[in-house]
């Protein structure tokens, strides 16, 4: 192999990494290596005259590979890359050292900061030396897309994409689509009615040819990567046909088996065979396997008796379903932070503590008081209310330590909603700041404060506890620095947002990382908002971050349009950096065929064979081979090697 | 003991691509200062991390090596970071076999979301390596 000519472009970035590293120094050290023909230093090598004086230098000195030392390259390797071809050298000769965030950013003694980045770019000189240039792999895509979740957000993206012509697998675990907004009653700063407004978009979505909707259903496995996924889909048995169910709702009349409603957030409760809405989608009943006796006629089959229409079948199994996609919304959205951690606030124990989602019950004209507000102890209209809001929220002592961002807004409309049914009733309400950001939103709780006569109240609750059948709530005002304590017939927390179990499990599954908190993790913070770090699957809603509706409708466009921009080409490209094998060094030992966990490498003739389409370029194959027979390209044993010698320099 | 005081152990670091090397640009962004000992060798997944390597970094002279990867359950590669973790189990019995501190090797968890962590992996590292001191048993003279 002749020896190469290698660029090195040393960047200041600013003072980013000039004021803690000597770039001059790095230059010049790295001048000294072997294959280095040109260096040179830049004070923004990504600027449009950064740019073109890398394209001019390769030109100039007829260099074959380049070596850019600046920040991390999940933000300018494209750039750069993208670059070397405009040069004329292939894109796979570019290589990124990352001075920026691995070295200038932290660590403030210039002298060492200086040595590290001197190891971390020799080292990436170094493995440059030895790379290959390559062609992208151009693989087919395939023109459909799933959209996991069925609430608001999974929604939009899916009619987003079936608007675009773009036929969508959208994909609910419960019975009926519409998720958490269909539990709501009425949504701030307009009051318009929630359902209202949803349920025209859950009508359209079951009935646009381009969306087949698979509820009661959840995905278990993903194999694939962007532009050809394989999901698997549990498809679970409701035992009722819904193309024949007539909604006549005999089979719960008779119906003998009764449990919580979690629809109705244990409000009230339901039968084994129930619909969770009226305006559930798709309309049509579902038997709970787990409540029923036994679907068993033997036992009891009374639903199956009564039902008219035929629509009941004790013989429905679960169902495996196989659909192929190019690419994936995650739209999973949220739970609320579960009240048994709080036991200063009842811990979920205390009579007439409800959470925010079972205060939109009670004011919904579909739940379980048809839209009275009744405290559930005894059915009566509660006098006066306490309002709690940051229930596990913004306390990073002891729960979560973030915003959940709408409990401010959702905290007020209660409070009005609850003056509109109960006018001569009064409402507290406990607040650390009140965070009103959003177009009508300072108004709204201005209406809140002012025309709906609401005491705000700032302090926290220490305690709540039953006292004379009432609930006595403990906590201060921190304005007038006094205690207080309020004889409550009802107090509703507004409890944090947390990400929903499903996403929890979803994030397994998929294999797509999970912030902090829990929440799936975007790309890039600002800049790529709505894309997981995982190529080809996109997220919407609150199972990204805590946010109200107008934010998850915003943001699932956002991701049906990158889904769009995905799928309307005609071929993607993959990059390069997969196996390859050195069969004169092969002896068919199969150890990479055990070690590889996409089934791409098999024997043929006493050699290892790698599928490319299959490949995904981990690795795990080199590293168990003995005799440095399988590599992947550009990262092979010999530039590790050579890496870590560079580092030790 | 100025010596020992004055001694800064040399570390190379793998960190896989997805969280690890994540994680450390993460760090970075927020400016969580840590020793400089370690320099970072990013690679596509521990999985991809031959035992082979640990050792050669040992004969060039590396006072400690760290591997750094996704979470168990959260590889990219689905399984990567499990094959790793065997084979890392047996290079800290085999070092222990051959008379180096098994200390001097260290393997960790740190995802995309876990800057402080990795800053505080780092400094815990260091800080353990130190009062092992140079590591010679296995470095070479001459090296391959």
């Amino acid at each position: 192999m002749s020896k190469k000519r290698t660029g090195v472009f040393v960047c200041h970035c600013g003072t980013n990494i000039a004021a803690t590293v000597d770039v001059a120094k790095v230059a010049k050290e790295m001048a000294g290596e072997d294959s280095v023909a040109f260096t040179q230093e830049y004070v923004y090598m990504c600027s449009e005259p950064g740019q073109e004086s890398v394209v001019q230098a390769i030109k100039d000195n007829k260099l074959d590979s380049v070596v850019v030392t600046c920040c991390s390259p999940n933000l300018h390797e494209k750039t750069f890359r993208d670059n070397a071809k405009r040069a004329g050298i292939n894109n796979f000769t570019c290589e990124i050292a990352n001075i920026r965030e691995q070295c200038s950013w932290v660590h403030k003694d210039k002298a060492k900061g200086t040595e590290k980045a001197i190891k971390i770019s020799r080292s990436v000189v170094r493995r440059v030396s030895r790379n290959q240039p390559l062609e992208s792999i151009a693989v087919n895509v395939t023109r459909r897309a799933m959209v996991i979740g069925g609430g608001i957000a999974g929604i939009q993206a899916a009619l987003d994409i079936a608007n675009a012509g773009v036929e969508v697998v959208l994909v609910e675990k419960q019975a009926t689509i519409g998720g958490r907004m269909l539990q709501l009653s009425e949504t701030f700063p307009t009051l318009d009615c929630s359902q209202c407004v949803l349920s025209p978009k859950m009508v359209e979505v079951k009935r646009h040819p381009n969306v087949k909707l698979l509820t009661y259903s959840e995905v278990q496995e993903l194999a694939g990567s962007v532009g050809n996924f394989r999901v698997k889909i549990l498809k679970k048995p409701t035992f009722v046909d819904p193309d024949k169910c007539k909604l006549c709702d005999e089979c719960t009349v008779v119906c003998p088996v009764v449990v919580p409603n979690e629809y109705e957030l244990n409000l009230s409760a339901r039968r084994a065979i129930y619909i969770p809405y009226a305006q559930a989608i798709p309309a049509s009943f579902t038997l709970d396997e787990e409540a029923c006796l036994g679907l068993n006629p033997v036992v009891c089959g009374k639903c199956k008796d009564v039902c008219e229409a035929d629509a009941i079948n004790y013989d429905m199994r679960p169902e495996t379903v196989t659909e192929d996609v190019g690419a994936i919304v995650v739209a999973t959205g949220f739970d609320l932070y579960d009240q048994a951690n709080m036991p200063e606030m009842g811990g979920g124990k205390v009579e007439d503590v409800l959470d925010g989602l079972q205060f939109e019950r009670l004011c919904s004209a579909s739940g379980a008081t048809g839209g009275h507000i009744l405290r559930p102890s005894d059915h009566k209209e509660p006098k006066n209310v306490v309002f709690i809001q940051c229930v596990g929220s913004r306390d990073p002592a002891k729960h979560c330590a973030y915003c959940s961002k709408i409990c401010c807004m959702y905290t007020a409309k209660h409070a009005q909603l609850y003056k509109h049914h109960v006018p001569d009733g009064r409402a507290y309400v406990f607040y650390i700041d009140i965070r009103s950001g959003g177009k009508g939103y300072e108004e709204f709780v201005q209406r809140t404060m002012e025309d709906n006569d609401t005491l705000y109240l700032r302090g926290r609750v220490s305690r709540l506890y039953r006292h004379n059948g009432k609930v006595r709530v403990l906590g201060t005002d921190t304005l007038s620095g006094q205690n207080v304590e309020i004889d409550a017939d009802m107090v509703v927390l507004a409890l944090a947002m947390v990400p929903s179990k499903g996403t929890t499990e979803i994030a397994k599954v998929l294999k797509i990382g999970r912030d902090k908190d829990g929440f799936l993790a975007e790309a890039h913070p600002k800049l790529r908002p709505v894309e997981s770090v995982t190529g080809g699957i996109y997220l919407a809603g609150a199972a990204q971050a805590p946010k109200d509706i107008p934010e998850t409708v915003s943001q699932a466009g956002a991701a049906a349009a990158k889904v769009i921009a995905l799928l309307s080409q005609a071929t993607l490209s993959r990059p390069p950096l997969i196996a390859k094998v050195r069969p004169s060094h092969c002896t068919g030992c199969g150890m990479c065929v055990d070690a590889c966990p996409f089934l791409a490498i098999r024997l043929e003739n006493g050699k290892a064979i790698v599928n490319e389409a299959l490949c995904e370029g981990c690795g795990s194959c080199s590293a168990t081979c003995l005799r440095a027979a399988i590599d992947v390209k550009n990262v092979t044993q010999l530039q590790i090697f050579e890496m870590i010698e560079a580092c030790l320099a | 003991m100025s010596e020992q005081q004055n001694y800064e152990p040399r570390v190379v670091a793998f960190l896989c691509k997805w969280c690890s090397s994540a994680g450390s640009d993460l760090a970075g962004v927020s400016r969580i200062q840590y020793p400089p000992n370690a320099t970072p060798i990013t690679v596509p997944c521990t999985g991809a991390v031959s035992p082979m390597y640990i050792l050669s970094a040992f004969n060039k002279g590396a006072d400690g090596v760290l591997v750094s990867g996704c979470h168990i359950g959260d590889c990219h590669y689905i399984e990567g970071n499990f094959l790793a973790r065997r084979k890392m189990q047996l290079i800290m019995q085999l070092l222990e076999f051959i008379g180096v501190e098994p200390n001097r090797f260290r393997m960790s968890w740190v995802s995309a979301a876990e800057g402080a962590k990795f800053a505080q992996v780092i400094t815990d590292f260091v800080d353990d390596l130190k009062p092992l001191g140079p590591q010679e048993k296995l470095k070479k003279a001459d090296r391959i």
